[in-house]
């Protein structure tokens, strides 16, 4: 892999950004939007409990940890419906770019544009709710780590979708993380789902996630063993969800797909 | 921190050199070609050649399978058989040392229009690695009359200024083939023909071969050294536009284009 093709997508994303308070507002505002209203509904069950139980580590940390999540699934697909929406595959894939230098430049966009919502939501989160989310430290980055890998393996078969199915599928994709989200127990255990849910909830990193942030909120040591199975599915997914990529890419190439991309070319 | 790339001047002198060096192999060379959708044969086993300093027309009727033969060599379709080489390296075995070779400009590849020129500029430079950017696109945007649009997102251009700045980024890396779909489409005839002298003097300058399509047959007389009509995705003639109207008994190259397009096979069987 060469750096300067990979250069090359992150400052094109980086002057679409620029250039547009349409695509930078996004990247913090929803996500400060979702910190407030949990902030106030975990204010509120507190208020109701009478501090028999403090709700703002356990929704709003979970929040904060779904929301890094989908952005950084997000990050991924909207910097590539990016070249979807302006039609520029035939640009750019008629250049010495190879499938892993775009996919970079896409993850690294991702990494980019997520890390702003994180902060936004942390200092919100922090300044505003108290949520001590620092007071875990170092615990808290195999979690943020398994939910960035899983984010990018998202992004990427979300991405692949859209290039496979057409443009209309941006829409199929949007919803991806909403329809995972039952099955991986964001805000409840996972021992509350039915059997073949909690089936299903083992084959998402996620699941593992917000499992063993509850077992740390609950004044657990961080469980490495139970986070690890999460760590090597999470690792699993990327290379299953670029090698679907590089497939379908294929496929573009072989069917002329690629070539007249276009707002209804759904084959 | 000490630059070891060489002056931009040195560095084009250089790439010149190597070119000549490098003259055995033709700017593209194209064999046995054949593109099959299913029962449609697209394009039915076509060879040819595009040597340095050469521009070459690919002329035809609609559906003929010019835009499909020049998305095989771009890289974006693969072929269901054949052989494509870009300055004699393998397109198929070495497909980003092969495009590096190449650029192109089509009417319908518009550039990003939520970009400025000179960001689409930057950012297809950086794609294609080349070095002194900043350089090379100050003289590409003085040679393309751009430098008053730097700033103008391309989106907002009229079809003619969006044609040279296609033009510009087509030959950025300094092509050894490039490949020009209706370059001319969109552009009034005096900005057609200030664009038409500066390709042709590319294809001196730099030794670059040219594969050229166009509709516009007094354009092809004009700028092509040699053409080749395709119909039904097979070659039915090639050889020099001046000469080929009177080889096959028309008065004009249009003529000559009208008949074949209504009578492919009748022509294809006089060639044998």
């Amino acid at each position: 892999m060469k750096l300067r093709p990979i250069a090359g997508i992150l400052l094109r994303q980086f002057y679409l950004i620029r250039g547009s308070p349409v695509r930078a507002l996004p990247m913090f505002a929803w996500v400060a939007i979702d910190i407030v209203v949990w902030g106030f509904i975990t204010r509120y069950l507190n208020t109701m409990s009478a501090g028999r139980f403090n709700y703002i580590p356990s929704l709003l940390g979970a929040v904060l940890l779904w929301d890094f999540f989908t952005r950084i699934m997000q990050g991924v697909s909207t910097a590539f419906l990016e070249d979807v929406w302006s039609r520029n595959f035939l640009n750019l894939f008629a250049t010495p770019l190879t499938t892993p230098e775009y996919i970079t430049g896409l993850v690294i966009t991702s990494i980019g544009t997520s890390a702003i919502g994180l902060a936004v939501m942390l200092v919100l989160a922090t300044a505003v709710f108290g949520l001590s989310f620092f007071s875990l430290g170092v615990m808290l980055l195999p979690f943020l780590l398994v939910l960035f890998c899983f984010g990018i393996a998202l992004g990427i078969l979300a991405s692949a979708l859209v290039l496979r199915l057409g443009p209309a599928s941006e829409w199929l994709v949007w919803p991806l993380p909403a329809l995972i989200s039952p099955f991986v127990g964001v805000f409840y255990p996972l021992a509350t789902l039915p059997h073949w849910m909690q089936f299903i909830a083992r084959g998402l990193p996620p699941a593992y996630v917000f499992q063993g942030m509850r077992s740390i909120l609950a004044g657990h040591p961080l469980p490495a063993a139970a986070l690890l199975p999460g760590a090597a599915l999470a690792l699993l997914d990327v290379a299953l969800a670029g090698y679907f990529f590089v497939r379908v890419f294929r496929y573009a190439l072989r069917t002329g797909l690629l070539a007249r991309y276009s707002a209804e070319s759904v084959s | 921190m000490h630059d070891r790339t060489p002056h931009p001047a040195a560095a084009h002198s250089a790439a010149i050199a190597a070119r000549r060096d490098d003259a055995a192999h033709p700017a593209l060379s194209v064999a046995q070609l054949r593109k099959t959708y299913a029962t449609l044969t697209a394009v039915d086993g076509i060879s040819f050649e595009v040597r340095r300093g050469e521009v070459v027309g690919l002329l035809g009727p609609n559906g003929a399978g010019k835009t499909t033969t020049i998305n095989m060599i771009l890289g974006v379709l693969s072929p269901s058989a054949g052989d494509i080489r870009i300055a004699g390296i393998d397109l198929a075995q070495q497909r980003s040392r092969a495009l590096a070779q190449a650029n192109f400009a089509a009417v319908y590849a518009a550039l990003p229009g939520n970009l400025t020129v000179a960001q689409n500029l930057r950012f297809f430079a950086l794609i294609y690695g080349i070095p002194h950017l900043a350089a090379r696109i100050e003289a590409l945007l003085q040679l393309f009359d751009l430098y008053a649009l730097r700033n103008t997102k391309c989106g907002v251009l009229s079809s003619g200024e969006q044609t040279r700045v296609a033009l510009a980024k087509a030959v950025l890396n300094r092509p050894q083939l490039l490949l020009l779909d209706e370059p001319t489409a969109s552009l009034d005839p005096s900005a057609a023909q200030t664009i038409r002298e500066r390709i042709r003097r590319l294809a001196a300058d730099d030794d670059c071969g040219i594969l050229w399509t166009s509709h516009n047959m007094y354009e092809v007389e004009a700028v092509c050294d040699r053409v080749l009509f395709l119909s039904r995705g097979r070659i039915l003639l090639e050889g020099d536009p001046r000469r080929l109207p009177a080889e096959h008994g028309a008065e004009t190259l249009e003529a000559l284009f009208i008949r074949l397009a209504r009578e492919p096979l009748s022509a294809e069987e006089r060639t044998r």
